[in-house]
């Protein structure tokens, strides 16, 4: 029995999936184990769901499908994603391009059983395929512990630092560890962050300035940041960019 | 007639009742006169004189056509526009000839010749139609936009396709409601499909104001929270067509769906003296400003006021704390009974 959990803000549109998923049970036997009107409830109650596959409407308040689903792909046991939307054109010109399955309200029997099939023979879409397809930057980063999904805003957060496998997220209360690579999140944060060094993206709006470095032959300069006593080090080679880009503020 | 009309907008007499119109009718005839005094004085101090001694003659004659105009603006409208203008300077004419006559009998120095009288408030009373047949002329793209704008908004596949699977997933529940629902939204198509260059009573406004709102409902439940006032709303003044719907769906676009928790929106509708007022109130969600597109609708309903009611209708929209208000004020016109 294919497990299914349902994400849509309007009442009307989980309770026609729920009608469909009746019609086509004779050939498609389903359960529904849980509903969410809006993105973080979704995040909140699908991991502990077990859900095989979950439909996940686009536009929704909180946080849109696409976010969702990239934040879900980090979990162990991650479901398979159908999206559903009535309209969006972009998005579904994206999961075309990204070969995301998706299914078009008003939905049919047929289309939606398919899909089901499709999903659960595939699993999850892996990450890169998600990200691409995405239309704008994460409005959250997530880590999975103990099998819940943390949300860190992004805008909280002050610096990224690459170590060895992971990706340090430092906001002013504590640290995270995001499994991710900082080439992929300078991509996708361009706007907000800047690099000061190979291994590490700063906040924008976090900098308060720049102090000399005074022992080390390599390092000449070092970011001040809102909050935290910790001095990042600027590289030389990042130095004239990070001043030109900071000056423009 | 097998040729294809060029301006799907035919051309319409200013409205003589509107104190905007008038006014510029007596700004254009008083700069005119005061070009004229210019023009044919030797030296300035002698045009003033001039001009007060053209205005004395004139100002009489200018309020008598205006009266006239404003008396029987309604059968002029229902004129051809071609005939209505002839009737418009027929009318001028005649009037400055009577005038003429009557004024030379008491003060025979006053005006020199009845001809020429009688060419200039011709050429004036031309020059003025013409002067507002450009300025219509100007807005009328809105008019087409309107309309357009109202059709992709409502065939817009958000709110069509997720109207549809709403109710879809009524049919076998809720038979009855999803009748109702289909009707209501075949009500707001025809309303749509109609021409916003009409006028209609404002108790068919609201009547169309309710039915949209009623398919919201059914998409957004208990997250959509309409309070509608409306007891002192005059049901035969006369607005522009589809000049309060876009609003309210802007309200509930960008107020209510983005939102998590329920949306508040206030519609009040009511008459203060000869003035209609209306206001749209919906919560402004900030992160909400990417989803652009819609200030389109704002600018287009403000253009249509600006022509049908020129300086006479006000439109303001801004943000109160947590709550976005659009207040609209046109003058109160009955529909004829």
């Amino acid at each position: 029995m294919m497990r299914i959990f349902i994400a849509d803000d309007e009442a009307p549109a989980r309770d026609r999936l729920k009608v469909l998923l009746g019609d086509i049970a004779p050939e498609l036997p389903t359960t529904v184990v849980g509903e969410a009107k809006n993105g973080l409830e979704a995040l909140e109650a699908l991991p502990a769901s077990g859900a095989d596959v979950v439909l996940l409407d686009i536009q929704m308040p909180g946080m849109g499908g696409l976010e969702l689903a990239r934040h879900l792909a980090g979990l162990e046991r991650a479901p398979a994603v159908v999206f559903v939307t009535a309209h969006d054109r972009h998005a579904v010109e994206a999961f075309e391009l990204n070969a995301l399955d998706y299914l078009l309200k008003p939905v049919r029997a047929e289309r939606l059983a398919a899909a089901l099939r499709k999903a659960a023979s595939e699993g999850p879409a892996p990450r890169e395929q998600l990200a691409r397809a995405a239309q704008a930057p994460r409005e959250y980063l997530s880590v999975v512990e103990r099998s819940r999904i943390v949300l860190v805003p992004v805008r909280d957060i002050i610096f990224l630092r690459a170590e060895q496998k992971y990706v340090t997220v430092r906001t002013r209360e504590r640290e995270h560890l995001v499994e991710e690579s900082l080439v992929a999140l300078e991509r996708e944060f361009s706007g907000p962050f800047v690099r000061i060094h190979r291994n590490c993206l700063v906040a924008r709006a976090a900098i308060r300035g720049f102090e000399r470095a005074t022992g080390s032959d390599d390092v000449h300069w070092q970011v001040v940041v809102d909050g935290l006593a910790e001095r990042l080090p600027v590289s030389r080679r990042q130095w004239p960019l990070v001043r030109e880009q900071i000056a423009d503020q | 007639m097998a040729s294809i009309r060029q301006n799907a907008y035919p051309d319409l007499l200013p409205d003589f009742r509107n104190l905007a119109v008038m006014a510029r009718v007596l700004l254009a005839v008083n700069g005119a006169a005061l070009a004229a005094s210019l023009y044919a004085a030797p030296e300035l101090s002698d045009a003033l004189e001039r001009f007060v001694q053209a205005a004395a003659f004139l100002e009489p004659l200018l309020l008598v056509a205006l009266l006239a105009l404003f008396a029987f603006s309604p059968w002029l409208a229902r004129l051809p526009y071609a005939a209505g203008c002839a009737a418009v300077v027929a009318a001028v004419v005649a009037l400055a000839g009577l005038y003429h006559v009557a004024t030379v009998s008491i003060v025979p120095d006053i005006a020199p010749s009845l001809v020429r009288t009688l060419l200039l408030a011709g050429l004036l009373a031309a020059s003025l139609l013409a002067y507002f047949r450009l300025h219509t002329k100007a807005y009328s793209p809105a008019l087409a936009e309107a309309r357009l704008q109202a059709l992709q908004a409502r065939i817009r596949p958000h709110f069509l396709f997720n109207s549809l699977n709403a109710v879809l997933a009524l049919i076998r529940r809720d038979p009855r409601r999803a009748e109702r629902s289909l009707e209501d939204l075949a009500d707001l198509f025809r309303t749509l499909m109609s021409d916003a260059r009409q006028f209609v009573r404002l108790a068919d406004e609201i009547a169309l104001l309710e039915r949209y709102a009623a398919i919201e409902h059914l998409r957004l439940g208990d997250r959509l929270r309409i309070t509608w006032d409306l007891d002192s709303a005059p049901p035969d003044a006369l607005l522009p067509a589809l000049v309060l719907q876009p609003l309210l769906e802007n309200a509930i676009y960008h107020g209510v769906e983005p939102g998590t928790a329920a949306g508040d929106v206030l519609v009040q509708i009511g008459r203060r003296g000869d003035r209609v007022h209306a206001v749209i109130e919906n919560p402004y969600i900030e992160a909400e400003q990417r989803r652009a597109g819609n200030r389109m609708a704002l600018e287009n309903v403000r253009e249509r006021l600006a022509l049908f009611f020129d300086a006479e209708a006000r439109l303001d929209a801004r943000v109160l704390g947590e709550r976005y208000r659009i207040d609209i004020e046109i003058p109160y016109r009955a529909a004829r009974p």
